[in-house]
């Protein structure tokens, strides 16, 4: 008699039960679609929390316009193929109507503009829980989430005031206009979602394997060319073989030098990795707390 | 990929060397990045601190790096090719007992850390009662600095027989000591060979090999039922499916089943997910009921086998620890979760208050505050289907929530 899960299929089972609990204990959840790894994964998860029932809330995505073209391709095949529904909240719309006013100068990026436009399409399709792909050992403010993240009425987090979370019982009580962000994969490490995605065979975005990309240097990070990026003078773009670990706005995701064209030698790279997915992100480098302080203003 | 999932929990202060224990086990199992230990390297000279502190690792809330401490539970991961690891690091002071019952609700093991210097003390020894309180399969205490002590086997053992003597009043069944120093490294990962006296095991082997195959309950089969699957669609007409997650027993297809409250017996005619049928489910895994029998059932049922029940009650005695600076209200009503269960409930009585260092009983003052653990009596405002907590963790716990501002406020263990 060996009665006993292994790492993955743990994991796999603890998110399923948080996916379930969140159909069960909210009236309008929505799972936030990035088109990355992250969010492929949540939602995949959902499609296997319910099956043979549809996944009985939409994906929605934040656009920035700024996005690789890959990323939109993918995201619509992927969508139908898990048979959910997606809208999309644009923040170019947000720009145009005077919602928000875009960055300027050097490391412009619409990453942080994504919040106003999120809270608004939220309080628009008076959501009540917003699913998402964060991770704990991201980033050290992520450490201290919740699975289920209580949100005030203007979508701010309190680090200093959670609820405590014990055993498998999940407190979603809220007030009216008040709503919730629910982390399933909170457990997860970055090799954990791979080694996952490639023992179930899920299709990935080609961003993520190596390709031949023009890209230039910025503060030792490799960025890729594109016409949302404006270059100073000393920057000079040269085409290399790279692929992304993260996958964001191209204004701020970085990729990277690799030859990793499979899945199984992205796990071998990562294994061997001596620096974290998002020491590419240029969001996060803006300051020590620069994660903290975008979601307690209720970033993702 | 045939590795466990091992969760563990820590705690302690400032000075018994935890953060040093942690970043060892992370630095050794090449769990920190060079990006990471680089931003605590800039943050230790910014504050003007001397070498590299690995507590900042940890401390990721910008108000626990100004004042130098932890406030909440930060959950570290690494892993070796036998295991992977869940830390759910807890802080020693502030909000003490709220963090370490928080931690140790899930951890199969937990790792208490004292000072050779100052044998046990006080919070060693509120550790280990949370931690039988709380019903955590495995105790591991790790006797750290035994450089500061020449590492002398007499300080080792007069610990150990001091912990024993105090750990027999205790409900814990597997305990493990282990000499080490986190700062220079004896037996954490590699063995010391300062201290050829000990025959045991470094706490890295003891992390990946310690049996916690029989940390679930495998024997009285319990599914909560969470959601009802419904598809409604041409493929699945009549489908109808109970999902959830196992937790107690082995449940097989072809079991004679019980659905609580209803008492209707039916058969597991199929457990499905979408990979496909199974034969058998088990804790903790996720799946989907399909029962032979047209029943009414709906989300906080439990399914059962006949001769073997939870108990049916409403009224209820619990260990309880409280977690609101509000005090804990005799007569006061308070929402009430169990399993997938929500009802409300009545403190009927405050019995006594525990001694969270002592493990006296207070039978005077029965005011219940923040961090305190006390035993009262509830009455529900409808059946839940409880098991004692030292049975089951999952069927044996709750949690109340004030019902005016929704926070979650205390957690409870069944007697």
């Amino acid at each position: 008699m060996n009665y006993r899960l292994n790492h993955l299929k743990e994991l796999e089972s603890e998110s399923i039960f948080i996916l379930r609990e969140v159909g069960a204990q909210f009236e309008n959840p929505v799972l936030l679609f990035s088109g990355g790894k992250d969010s492929i994964l949540v939602s995949y998860l959902a499609k296997k929390a319910f099956y043979p029932s549809r996944v009985p809330f939409p994906l929605l995505h934040i656009d920035t316009g700024h996005n690789f073209t890959e990323t939109i391709e993918y995201r619509d095949k992927w969508v139908e193929s898990i048979g959910a529904r997606l809208m999309v909240g644009s923040v170019q719309d947000a720009i145009d109507r005077g919602l928000v006013t875009e960055e300027k100068g050097y490391n412009a990026s619409r990453n942080f503009l994504q919040t106003a436009v999120l809270l608004e399409e939220l309080e628009k399709g008076k959501y009540d829980a917003a699913i998402g792909g964060a991770r704990r050992d991201e980033e050290k403010a992520r450490a201290k989430e919740r699975f289920f993240s209580h949100r005030d009425e203007f979508g701010q987090w309190d680090p200093k005031n959670q609820r405590p979370e014990l055993w498998n019982l999940f407190n979603g009580r809220k007030h009216l206009g008040e709503h919730f962000r629910i982390f399933p994969i909170s457990n997860w490490t970055e090799l954990d979602v791979w080694q996952y995605l490639a023992a179930e065979n899920v299709p990935l975005p080609s961003l993520y394997f190596a390709h031949r990309r023009k890209v230039f240097y910025r503060d030792g990070t490799l960025l890729a060319d594109s016409e949302y990026i404006p270059k100073r003078p000393d920057e000079s773009v040269k085409e290399m073989t790279v692929r992304c670990r993260t996958i964001g706005d191209v204004t701020c995701t970085g990729v990277w030098e690799s030859n990793a064209s499979t899945i199984e030698e992205i796990i071998a790279e990562i294994s061997s990795s001596r620096q974290t997915e998002r020491g590419g992100r240029t969001d996060d480098k803006r300051s020590e707390t620069a994660m903290e302080d975008r979601k307690k203003d209720g970033y993702f | 990929m045939t590795s466990e999932l091992l969760r563990f929990t820590t705690a302690g202060s400032v000075d018994d060397g935890k953060s040093t224990l942690i970043g060892r086990l992370l630095y050794d199992s090449k769990s920190i990045f060079e990006d990471q230990y680089e931003a605590v390297k800039t943050a230790s000279e910014r504050r003007g601190e001397e070498g590299v502190n690995l507590a900042l690792l940890t401390d990721g809330l910008k108000a626990e790096r100004e004042q130098g401490i932890t406030i909440d539970v930060a959950y570290r991961y690494f892993s070796t090719p036998r295991r992977k690891f869940i830390i759910a690091d807890t802080p020693g002071h502030i909000q003490y007992t709220r963090n370490m019952v928080t931690g140790a609700s899930t951890a199969n093991v937990a790792l208490v850390l004292v000072d050779a210097r100052k044998g046990v003390v006080e919070q060693t020894r509120r550790h280990a009662i949370i931690a039988s309180l709380l019903q955590i399969p495995h105790l591991v205490i790790c006797i750290n600095k035994m450089d500061l002590m020449g590492y002398d086997r007499a300080i080792y053992e007069k610990i150990k027989e001091d912990f024993e003597q105090f750990a027999s009043k205790l409900d814990v069944h597997d305990v493990t000591f282990i000499p080490i120093s986190a700062l220079k490294g004896d037996n954490v990962v590699s063995r010391s060979d300062k201290m050829p006296w000990f025959e045991g095991a470094t706490l890295l082997y003891y992390l990946e090999n310690v049996h916690i195959g029989s940390d679930h309950n495998f024997i009285d089969a319990r599914f909560p039922v969470q959601y009802v699957v419904r598809p409604n669609n041409d493929d699945f007409h009549d489908y109808r499916g109970y999902a959830g997650r196992v937790a107690g027993g082995v449940m097989k297809k072809g079991d004679k089943v019980m659905t609580l409250p209803s008492g209707f017996t039916s058969v597991i005619e199929k457990i499905d997910t979408m990979e496909g049928e199974l034969e058998e489910a088990y804790p903790p895994m996720s799946v989907t009921v399909l029962l032979k029998d047209d029943i009414d059932i709906s989300r906080g049922d439990m399914i059962v086998r006949e001769n073997n029940q939870p108990e049916a009650t409403q009224d209820i005695e619990l260990m309880l620890c409280w977690f609101n600076e509000k005090p804990l209200q005799l007569r006061g009503k308070y929402a009430i979760q169990h399993t997938t269960q929500s009802a409300r409930c009545l403190v009927q009585d405050i019995q006594y208050k525990m001694d969270v260092n002592t493990l006296h009983r207070n039978l005077e003052d029965k005011t219940v505050r923040m961090n305190d653990i006390a035993r009262i009596k509830i009455r529900t405002t409808k059946p839940l289907f409880v098991d004692p907590y030292r049975q089951n963790r999952i069927t044996g716990s709750v949690i109340l929530v004030d019902e005016g501002t929704n926070e979650t406020v205390g957690a409870g263990m069944v007697i």
